[in-house]
């Protein structure tokens, strides 16, 4: 494997505040990394130390084998970098912008107007280029700022919330991006929106208060969860009872609780013990029973129940 | 280097897509007319000279160059744009002399607009050009160091307004400080040496030099050296204070 970004032991303290405690990983080619945490958790300063904006109390990130705290430009020049909240130069057109980051990476001639056209095409802002960024919606200055990141091609990307303030439809389209890109690059995205880490991140990785809490693919993460190989069903009203205490009385089971119940229909969930799986044990205790399902399902997991119990377990 | 002039030139389109730079120049012109022709009375003294105009610069530096200095690093800081800025590869360094360089520039252009002036007294009379040539240069100069020294308090705040007040605070001491007004109260404790010393920073001081025509390399050397302090300083502060 490739290993293009390796953190070490970061570190970032403001006066007596820790904000980031001594976070160590690495990604490689292909990953792309969904850096999740509750507000005020750290995500931010540690990708600002990571880009080269704040320098680390201790520890730091190596790129392409260059140390961000000796070798500031070198790293910069391998990435590109999306700060929390896009921020960009109002006052310039997009066109502008663009043509500005390239003079400042070194592109020039032909190779410029390429590199600005093929991010504006891939973000689909071409529409907007002589526009003042100032007069843009939230939207567009995201995908701008985007634009930027992308512009020089750059193996490792860094982007802090970039679907923040997208509307369902541009968010689509900004993951469907981010996972054409992820073949040849390392990509790091931080989010705390959770559908995010199942459409678009082959790993995530959970802080709270400065500490990394959790490291590991999305399933893994659905794995801790409670609900994890728990089994829901639908069911007539007038067997619910019947099925609470049949599905209760199966070994594995440790608990069934009702949801709902609407009208004629009922829905039961059925929490097993430690995360086995219980869906076959289940069903067949109920056609035992003689209890019509309507439906029945598995459940994965659920990111948000995990997300709050490692971010508040500290 | 090319960084630098990068985001010089990005920064003095930004002087030009706004109404800044044209505000700017139009009341620096306006006012150097005004102290020029009505306070320094440049007809009726019936001298062909520019005395009157570089007499004031200084002055209306006070106010106008604080004006272009705020803006330099508070805009940046507040706009979070600054962040974009320095993830980019590009060394404190270049950003700092490319920022510099443009409002310079820009100043530069402001001040070489008073041409009109000078072919008046050349049409009218028969000036020492070379006082006028060196008047220019040490008007440039000047606003150089202004602009080095507004920088350098903007380096240090998100608040434009901040900026300019404290910037136009700290020019004016230097300016003063070959004055009575700031030697007396040195002459009555401090040794002759503080008292010299304290002279040799004002602006004033070697600025007239220049204007009475008397190109000395040590009044050039002092100004460009006041540049390279406050425009080190500058780095020092962006350096320490980027996350805050």
């Amino acid at each position: 494997m490739d290993r293009m970004l390796q953190i070490e032991g970061l570190t970032k303290q403001f006066s007596s505040f820790t904000a980031v405690d001594n976070i160590s990983f690495s990604v490689n080619r292909g990953e792309v990394l969904g850096f999740l945490g509750p507000n005020g958790a750290g995500k931010t300063t540690a990708m600002r130390m990571v880009s080269g904006f704040l320098t680390p109390t201790s520890g730091t990130a190596y790129v392409g084998g260059y140390d961000v705290t000796t070798a500031p430009l070198e790293v910069k020049r391998r990435i590109g970098y999306l700060p929390e909240g896009a921020p960009l130069y109002e006052d310039m057109t997009p066109s502008e912008l663009l043509a500005f980051i390239s003079d400042v990476r070194g592109l020039s001639g032909a190779v410029k107007r390429e590199a600005i056209s093929t991010a504006a095409s891939r973000i689909n802002i071409e529409h907007v280029m002589h526009q003042a960024i100032g007069t843009l919606s939230k939207g567009y200055k995201r995908r701008v700022g985007i634009a930027q990141a992308i512009l020089h091609d750059p193996e490792i990307l860094i982007l802090d919330e970039p679907t923040d303030g997208l509307d369902p439809n541009q968010k689509h389209e900004v993951r469907k991006l981010i996972n054409e890109m992820a073949k040849d690059k390392a990509i790091v995205i931080s989010t705390h929106l959770l559908d995010e880490v199942d459409t678009v991140c082959s790993r995530a990785i959970v802080i709270a208060q400065g500490k990394i809490v959790a490291d590991g693919t999305p399933a893994d993460l659905e794995s801790r969860s409670e609900l994890h190989n728990a089994v829901t069903l639908r069911l007539v009203a007038s067997q619910a009872d019947k099925a609470k205490g049949t599905i209760e009385a199966v070994a594995s089971v440790d608990r069934v609780i009702e949801l709902t119940r609407e009208g004629d229909f009922a829905n039961l969930t059925a929490y097993p013990k430690s995360g086995q799986v219980v869906i076959d044990e289940v069903s067949a205790a109920l056609k035992t029973a003689e209890i019509d399902v309507l439906e029945i399902q598995a459940e994965r997991g659920r990111l948000d129940e995990v997300f709050r119990r490692l971010t508040t377990a500290a | 280097m090319g960084t630098s002039w990068a985001i010089s030139k990005r920064e003095l389109r930004a002087y030009f897509t706004t109404p800044l730079a044209y505000v700017f120049i139009v009341i620096f012109l306006a006012l150097n007319g005004v102290t020029a022709f009505y306070f320094g009375g440049l007809f009726d003294r019936g001298q062909a000279d520019m005395q009157p105009l570089f007499g004031f610069l200084p002055w209306l530096y006070l106010f106008l160059i604080p004006a272009i200095a705020m803006r330099l690093w508070a805009e940046e800081r507040k706009a979070g744009t600054l962040e974009l800025l320095m993830t980019l590869p590009v060394s404190t360094f270049n950003a700092v002399f490319g920022k510099f360089l443009a409002a310079w520039i820009f100043a530069g252009i402001a001040l070489a607009l008073t041409f009109p002036v000078w072919i008046t007294v050349n049409y009218l009379g028969d000036p020492d050009n070379g006082v006028i040539i060196a008047s220019y240069l040490g008007g440039f100069l000047m606003a150089g160091s202004y602009l080095a020294i507004g920088g350098f308090v903007s380096s240090m705040t998100r608040n434009q307004v901040i900026a300019f007040v404290i910037g136009a605070a700290v020019i004016f001491l230097f300016m003063m400080s070959g004055l009575e007004l700031v030697q007396s109260a040195f002459r009555g404790w401090a040794p002759d040496l503080v008292v010299d010393l304290v002279r040799s920073f004002s602006f004033l001081v070697h600025y007239d030099a220049i204007i009475r025509g008397v190109i000395d390399i040590r009044d050039m050397i002092f100004f460009v050296s006041i540049i390279g302090v406050f425009l080190f300083a500058t780095m020092v502060v962006v350096d320490l204070k980027k996350g805050a």
